[in-house]
């Protein structure tokens, strides 16, 4: 798919020079100038990532701080009921406010983030470690094995992730290492294709060939030549693909089936906190943790939407 | 066209089979065998061997599977242990109440991505776009779990609208059924409408600065109809596709809704079984719901061929 945002961009930054300097040789010179520009001035220089970016990358930064840090915190225990401060707003004490059983929501928030991080990040990680070196060696190698596992990798595709999910969680039990090597492995197939692709269109360059003329090994080219040109892409889909397990987990959690109460998931925090009496009666508990869900997901697309815009300028891929 | 179908067709029954051979083996992922689960405080040797012969598990696997999908041809997915109700039953009285909000839905995200779409890509990077390019964005970050109670706490509990649970059969109550339909339906829209409004703008983007459009201009057609006659429908691939795909999280969107609205669809009934370990209910309803959605993809891909023959050639 062509960026017309980027194809936009230059021609609405063309015109805008082409209009602050009247006269046709100085115009030229200045659309010559952007044309001329090397990806290398490209990356560094031109399009700044943004105020959004930059604020969602703090926001990322600080919900894996938080949860990492979260025992070093002064907080309450998230499980720690007070029935002296049932259902408090926002105060001094409780900053973000108490549950109907006095617990302390800002920690449930808190700790309640490390299951969707856990989920989404180490997820991510087994899809990418397993599919991703599928991909990077059958895009390079094509072949039999290739044919096979582009096969197998749409037949798994074809599954809505979701009703798998739930099937195998209720016959193999719901437990965050469960719920992460299933969504681990529902990821592989996503990565093994978005890397597979990418690696083939490398796999044909004048490089790669190059390479192969002076006599380097399979093993060096794909470690040397393709692996680097691969990262930018990985990276991009990567973070896409942490925002779309932490929505299934969240979605998991939400119809319970994800790690149990009392230990606290922002979707089970969602649904404790949306039962309706509690909606009428303290609508904070469902609250927080549906603002602090939608920021992470937003700043993940952001963060994600931008490197892609950035990465595209230089390599036109994806 | 003809040979692309056929190769379409092998897929979607070697899917289908390995779709059916999985969820088959589900059952035997349980602890021990199923009777531990059934039997529970009734577990003696006794009872456990009337009931490995009732369900047919002294027999060997493969053969097993033959008995169950032979059944499962026959439409006998098997019964609740609970309230022995057969999976079918529950089929046929979940799939309206889930088909209804998947389509409502759907019809939302179209009418509103669509004509948006149309108006923002003939001027790009105006405030309009930029305001809706940034605020779908936002959209994308609203799962059904993260909106769904909020609209519920603002539309049912806060401004009393529309009811906060219920669900009457459009059959019995045509307006009572629409407005409780609304605010689920909404709930699952918010992914779609996302989707489909960036494919189709920078889809349609493109589309505009081609030749036939600049053609069109000069031959003095208005815009309205270059729009929807000229420039729509070569620009509306990616979104249909898009829409083929999307079905899988809207399986995922109507199990939130329903649970929350407590209406009773597949989804409430599925983690209903999943809730009471209900092995029997669990299996027949995933691989109902999991066979639907490869059909359901095949039908898009049909629908893709007279849409764009272009794809067949490929």
């Amino acid at each position: 798919m062509p960026d017309d945002r980027e194809l936009l961009d230059t021609n609405a930054s063309g015109r805008l020079l082409a209009n602050r300097i009247p006269g046709t040789a100085a115009t030229d010179e200045a659309i010559l100038a952007i044309e001329e520009t090397t990806p290398a001035d490209d990356l560094l220089s031109k399009r700044p990532l943004g105020f959004l970016f930059w604020f969602a990358v703090c926001f990322v930064g600080l919900i894996l701080l938080s949860a990492i840090l979260a025992n070093l915190l002064p907080l309450q225990n998230p499980n720690f009921q007070n029935y002296t401060a049932l259902n408090q707003g926002p105060s001094g004490a409780h900053l973000l406010g108490t549950d109907d059983l006095g617990r302390d929501l800002l920690s449930r928030l808190i700790f309640g983030s490390r299951v969707s991080l856990i989920v989404g990040f180490s997820g991510v990680a087994i899809g990418l470690i397993i599919g991703g070196t599928a991909g990077l060696v059958s895009g390079y190698r094509g072949g039999r094995l290739d044919v096979a596992l582009n096969a197998v990798s749409f037949i798994i595709l074809a599954f809505p992730a979701i009703v798998a999910v739930i099937a195998i969680v209720t016959f193999w039990g719901a437990s965050l290492l469960h719920i992460t090597i299933i969504l681990g492995v529902a990821t592989i197939p996503l990565m093994y294709r978005v890397i597979r692709a990418s690696s083939l269109s490398f796999a044909q360059r004048d490089f790669v060939v190059a390479a192969k003329t002076m006599g380097a090994t399979d093993t060096r080219i794909v470690l040397r030549e393709i692996l680097p040109n691969v990262i930018p892409v990985t990276v991009t889909f990567s973070l896409i693909t942490v925002a779309g397990l932490i929505v299934i987990e969240g979605t998991l959690a939400f119809l319970g089936l994800s790690v149990a109460l009392p230990t606290p998931s922002w979707g089970n925090l969602i649904n404790e906190g949306s039962s309706n009496d509690l909606l009428s009666i303290n609508p904070y508990i469902m609250l927080w943790p549906a603002l602090a869900m939608f920021l992470l997901l937003w700043s993940i697309n952001i963060i994600g939407d931008r490197l892609r815009q950035r990465f595209d300028i230089r390599e036109g891929l994806l | 066209m003809g040979k692309y179908l056929i190769r379409r067709f092998i897929q979607l029954v070697v899917v289908s089979f390995v779709i059916s051979v999985l969820v088959f083996m589900l059952v035997h992922l349980l602890p021990g065998d199923p009777t531990t689960q059934i039997l529970g405080a009734n577990d003696t040797a006794a009872n456990r061997a009337i009931l490995l012969k009732q369900l047919g598990l002294n027999l060997p696997l493969w053969h097993q599977y033959t008995i169950w999908l032979n059944a499962a041809f026959h439409g006998n997915l098997g019964t609740s242990y609970l309230n022995h109700e057969s999976v079918t039953h529950i089929l046929a009285t979940g799939a309206p109440v889930s088909i209804e909000l998947i389509v409502i839905s759907q019809v939302i995200a179209f009418a509103v991505a669509i004509p948006l779409a149309l108006v923002v890509s003939r001027k790009p990077n105006r405030w309009l776009d930029n305001v809706s390019t940034t605020s779908t964005f936002g959209l994308l970050a609203l799962p059904p779990f993260v909106v769904a109670p909020i609209l519920v706490a603002v539309f049912a509990v806060g401004l009393g609208w529309f009811p906060a649970t219920g669900y009457t059969p459009f059959t019995q109550a045509p307006l009572t059924n629409i407005h409780e339909m609304i605010l689920p339906s909404v709930a699952i829209t918010a992914g779609s409408i996302a989707v489909y409004f960036r494919l189709l703008r920078s889809d349609l983007i493109s589309t505009l600065q081609q030749d036939f459009i600049t053609m069109a201009r000069s031959k003095g057609l208005s815009n309205v109809r270059i729009m929807w006659r000229h420039a729509f429908r070569p620009s509306s691939f990616s979104m249909l596709a898009a829409a083929g795909i999307n079905i899988g999280s809207l399986i995922a969107g109507t199990f939130v809704v329903e649970l929350l609205f407590a209406m009773p669809g597949l989804g409430y009934a599925l983690v209903g079984a999943v809730e009471q370990r209900d092995y029997l209910v669990v299996q027949g309803l995933s691989l109902v719901i999991a066979i639907a959605f490869v059909i359901i993809q095949f039908i898009i891909d049909f629908i893709f061929t007279i849409v764009d023959p272009r794809v067949v050639r490929e």
